[in-house]
């Protein structure tokens, strides 16, 4: 019934395959991010997403033309140049700082903007040629995440050695930060850039609850992230909720009941042992 | 037949040289130790040999068929994360990623391979588990049999015992013997002096600015050597 309704409008079923195909591939990126320590670089690079988007505002730039090249060079030094102890240190600077240059960059400008989307996103209105930016965007990390899977699982468990055996991590680590830098830009014209990290951490992390192995964390990964924006976006449109506030709460809910499923099945197991 | 040669080669970081004049040599089924205290350039030394770094003058030659990239070297401990989710498999397979060209999954050599390094370890039967559930000692166990699946020449161990209780470390020290008893040269950094007193052939000594390299023997008789071994409380001369 619902999903009848959506399919009968185009501008939903645009909405729904881009949040779908955005969501399964930071979740892919959300892994290695994760088990690098870097969890919170969604959430720092969306605020200097937020920033580069007030000053392209006010400047009358094209926002895609501004935000894109400040973002991945934001990815680029958090990734490259901090060391994996002052990741968050970095991550925390940097974010606050592009946060306030937005804020100030709006206020100044007068800019007739609606702050409400920069902040919370609005997928149901994301235009044609962002909607397939962002399709492009995502199949492409999805195509380099399986091509170079192996590498990238060798650079984020052990760099040394892969570094040892002839594996250039720093080149894989650059391909991840360029890629996450542009999943968060497009994910933040849908979810807006308050929760857009939240598609980096969750998958990965509900996925490390269950997971034995890294492949099946990947799996488990896309799969939660694929649900939670699914029934996320359906319950959006039956309830009428802020669609990226719902999606983010699926996951929430996701989280919590395979958390608690996780917890009681390893006491029932002790007990039964013990 | 010798595997490793290092000709007056220097070592260190641009402008910032650690040690020079520095010649070694590793032959099939030596035993080197290389000792030394903190910042005399022992971790600078194995990025040397792993090819990380340029050495600042001098050459190391690579002979009988070792190539640069396939040291199997088994890693300071501290650089994996303990809680990272990863089958026993995974981990053994990635060793061999050098020289792997598959695009999906790892072919049925590359498999059987791991599985025997892993049997020759005693790890056959956790190869279905989870990395971050083993003890200590079979972490290392498992990071050994991945650096086996690079070669079975040699192997460049850094600090393999550090954090294993005395058990596993025995346990540990044990392996690494039966590994250089089937044949595979053996470098090795460490801070325990046991092995080198044991199984060793040749020491290396980095100090600052000045080195050792030679026989075990030898060794105990330099100067450096009876400084090492007093301070370790070896004193017995």
């Amino acid at each position: 019934m619902i999903i009848s309704d959506i399919l009968s409008y185009p501008f939903l079923l645009r909405a729904l395959i881009v949040g779908f195909l955005v969501s399964v591939s930071s979740s892919l990126l959300g892994v290695s991010l994760v088990l690098r320590r870097f969890s919170m670089i969604g959430d720092g690079l969306s605020h200097v997403g937020f920033g580069a988007l007030g000053v392209a505002a006010v400047l009358y730039l094209q926002p895609m033309a501004v935000t894109l090249p400040v973002v991945i060079i934001a990815a680029f030094l958090l990734l490259r140049l901090s060391g994996r102890n002052s990741g968050d240190r970095a991550i925390a600077l940097i974010s606050s700082s592009a946060l306030a240059v937005g804020v100030i960059a709006v206020s100044v400008g007068g800019v007739n903007t609606d702050l409400n989307a920069f902040l919370f996103g609005s997928i149901l209105s994301i235009a044609r040629s962002d909607a397939i930016i962002a399709a492009v965007a995502a199949v492409m990390t999805f195509f380099v995440y399986i091509v170079f899977y192996h590498q990238i699982y060798a650079s984020t468990f052990d760099p040394s050695f892969a570094e040892a055996t002839g594996i250039k991590c720093s080149r894989y680590t650059s391909i991840l930060a360029v890629l996450t830098a542009v999943i968060i830009v497009v994910g933040m014209r849908m979810l807006g850039s308050l929760l857009i990290s939240s598609l980096i951490i969750f998958p990965a992390t509900t996925a490390m609850l269950v997971s034995r192995s890294y492949l099946m964390v990947s799996v488990v990964a896309a799969a939660e992230s694929a649900i939670a924006f699914i029934s996320g976006f359906l319950a959006s449109y039956a309830f009428s909720l802020p669609a990226g506030a719902s999606v983010v709460a699926a996951h929430m809910v996701i989280f919590a009941a395979v958390y608690i499923i996780s917890r009681a099945v390893r006491c029932f197991r002790t007990s039964s042992v013990g | 037949m010798r595997l490793i040669e290092g000709r007056n080669i220097t070592i260190g970081y641009e402008d910032d040289p650690v040690l020079s004049g520095l010649s070694f040599t590793v032959d099939d089924c030596d035993y080197l130790c290389i000792v030394g205290e903190n910042g005399s350039g022992k971790s600078t030394f194995i990025k040397t040999v792993l090819s990380l770094i340029p050495p600042l003058s001098g050459k190391i030659l690579f002979e009988n068929g070792l190539k640069r990239n396939e040291i199997g070297y088994l890693p300071q401990q501290a650089g994996i994360q303990r809680d990272f989710p990863s089958s026993v498999m995974e981990v053994v397979l990635s060793g061999c990623l050098n020289r792997h060209r598959k695009l999906f999954g790892y072919s049925k050599d590359e498999k059987e391979r791991a599985m025997h390094e892993l049997a020759r370890l005693g790890m056959a039967g956790k190869r279905q588990s989870s990395f971050q559930e083993l003890s200590g000692g079979q972490q290392q166990r498992v990071l050994l049999a991945r650096a086996l699946m690079a070669t079975d020449k040699l192997l460049l161990l850094d600090e393999p015992a550090a954090g294993l209780d005395a058990a596993a470390t025995a346990e540990l020290y044990e392996i690494i013997d039966s590994l250089h008893g089937s044949g595979t040269a053996i470098m090795m950094v460490t801070h325990d002096i046991h092995p080198a007193l044991n199984a060793a052939d040749t020491i290396l000594h980095l100090s600052h600015g000045s080195y050792f390299f030679g026989r075990k023997e030898e060794y105990f008789r330099s100067e450096m050597g009876r400084i090492f071994l007093k301070e370790a409380g070896h004193d017995h001369q």
